[in-house]
């Protein structure tokens, strides 16, 4: 279970993002953290990560406080975290990269099979460097798959894995999600805007202003959004 | 040969123990074993120190093994070979060096290599360095190569510089008839108080030839390197070089590129990068479990690869 207790973060500028952030991801399940632009959500997850280091709070991953914690200390202890922008290698493959996510020396059928979730079809892509000659779209499904190959990871983090991606990989990537939804030993965290992965969800959290706005099932929150939804296309379609 | 020798012929050349087919074995400035094949030949000069490698028109997909290495301190080594490749011919060289000191006194290599290659023949040349040894003197590897490309010839130069080198002055020329292709790719990791210099001139004469070079280095500790290349593009062709260069601590890169088209029809081409390792490479690689030091290190060999 992930516990954030009172999490604040402020930017080395001093502009306050996470203003006390109080969430709990239980296991086994979807959690969708969800809100405005600008509302906290990509910054709290790389907290999660260890990617930022929060000036006040707690992070609890089972028990045990992780807030200071390395990002390698938190990966070796089951967290695995989705980059929003993928990171391009000069060098490194594909299979590579999975390689070095999955521990171990991947076969090229191996690494067929985990882009085959993303959508990409994996001969094209094995031994090709993950640089710039990658699309947004590629690096995004790839840098996907480098979580998904985490075998061992207990506590997924994915933040907004739609964008870049088509529909018929999104679609790939929802029954991949779904999958791992069945291990009652996982747990999915995922920041996204998209219907179709809160329609799947368990918990949904609204993060807005650096706070959590509303947190429950996705039955007591998702149509209240989709309300608010409807209402901002209609005052828009109306003015 | 020695023990260092074969040490080092299994780092640099493919060594298990023997070669298969021809091959010309240099140590200390002198000749540890020499093999020709049926379809390739070796013989040594008349007039300098070195061989001549006569490769027929027969040999396809052969390959032959050119290894040289200097095992103490106080050798200065200079050595010219020529390798002669007849039309058609297709033939893969591995001409790897090392280069080992315990002493107090400087060890050096100086490579000259020549190479005549005819119409469509095709060459891959594979030339791997290594400075080992933990003598203070210093450890030199400066190949000269000079090749000269007949009508539709292709070569491609895969050559790597590990590292342990102390000083490396590398000068490759080549000239390009009409539809020849050279493709170089090179790779230098030099650290400690380490310098490498690579100069490239490249002559495009023919109708429709090429040359794509990529070089790559990661420049470390206190270490410098410089990498120079013109490519002039005399008629229609088209030309491609591209210098990547990591720099950490207090290494230092100067790349100059170099274009001069004298027609019309020449496309040339100039890609250059130096900088540290990406900051955010190593928190991604941190994110599937590796250290600092352990993604720092995956990034740079799989920029070497």
């Amino acid at each position: 279970m992930l516990q954030l207790n009172d999490i604040r973060w402020t930017t080395e500028t001093g502009e306050k993002i996470l203003n006390g952030i109080d969430l709990t991801v239980p296991d086994g399940k979807l959690t969708v953290i969800t809100g405005p632009n600008g509302g906290g959500k990509t910054s709290l997850a790389k907290v999660i990560a260890g990617l930022y280091k929060p000036c006040g709070g707690q992070i609890i991953i089972d028990g045990n406080d992780v807030t200071d914690w390395s990002i390698t200390e938190r990966s070796k202890n089951g967290l695995a975290y989705a980059f929003q922008q993928p990171v391009r290698f000069k060098g490194l493959t594909v299979k590579d990269l999975l390689s070095i996510s999955a521990e171990r020396e991947l076969s090229g059928a191996e690494v067929c099979h985990m882009l085959s979730e993303v959508g990409l079809c994996g001969r094209d892509y094995i031994d090709r460097e993950a640089d710039a000659s990658l699309s947004g779209g590629e690096s995004k499904r790839i840098e996907i798959a480098t979580v998904l190959a985490r075998k061992d990871a207990k506590l997924l983090v994915f933040d907004e894995p739609e964008a870049g991606i088509d529909l018929w990989s999104f679609t790939s990537l929802i029954e991949a999600f779904e999958n791992i939804k069945k291990d009652s030993s996982r747990s999915l965290l995922i920041i996204s805007h998209q219907e179709r992965i809160m329609n799947i969800a368990d918990y949904i959290a609204v993060v807005a202003d650096g706070k959590v706005k509303t947190m429950g099932t996705r039955d007591e929150v998702f149509p209240s959004l989709m309300d608010k939804t409807s209402a901002t296309r209609c005052s828009l379609r109306n003015s | 040969m020695n023990s260092i020798t074969e040490q080092l012929l299994g780092v640099v050349s493919d060594w298990d123990g023997s070669y298969k087919g021809a091959f010309n074995i240099r140590e200390d400035g002198g000749c540890a074993g020499r093999q020709s094949s049926e379809n390739i030949k070796i013989e040594p000069k008349n007039d300098n120190p070195g061989i001549v490698i006569r490769i027929s028109s027969a040999a396809q997909q052969e390959t032959v093994y050119i290894p040289a290495c200097v095992t103490k301190a106080g050798v200065n080594d200079l050595v010219y070979n020529d390798f002669i490749v007849e039309d058609g011919a297709d033939v893969i060289i591995v001409a790897g060096c090392g280069v080992h000191s315990e002493g107090e006194e400087e060890a050096r290599h100086n490579g000259i290599h020549r190479f005549f290659i005819g119409k469509n023949a095709k060459v891959v040349y594979k030339e791997k360095h290594i400075g080992t040894g933990n003598g203070k003197g210093s450890k030199r590897i400066d190949p000269v190569t000079d090749v000269e490309m007949d009508e539709n010839s292709y070569m491609e130069m895969d050559t790597v510089q590990i590292g342990g080198v102390t000083s490396s002055n590398r000068l490759t020329s080549a000239k390009l008839g009409k539809g020849a292709k050279l493709v170089i790719k090179e790779r230098l990791m030099t650290d400690g108080d380490e310098t490498a210099k690579s100069d490239f001139k490249v002559e495009m004469n023919g109708d429709d030839s090429s040359i794509d070079l990529i070089s790559r280095s990661v420049a470390r500790g206190n270490s410098y390197q410089e990498f120079v290349s013109t490519i002039n593009g005399n008629c229609r062709c088209t030309g491609h070089s591209e210098c990547d260069a990591i720099i950490s601590e207090n290494g230092r890169v100067n790349a100059v590129p170099g274009l001069y088209a004298a027609n019309i029809d020449a496309s040339l081409i100039h890609e250059a990068a130096i900088g540290k390792i990406a900051g955010e490479q190593i928190t991604k690689l941190c994110t599937l479990g590796l250290t600092e030091e352990e993604a720092e290190r995956k990034i740079i060999d799989g920029f070497l690869k």
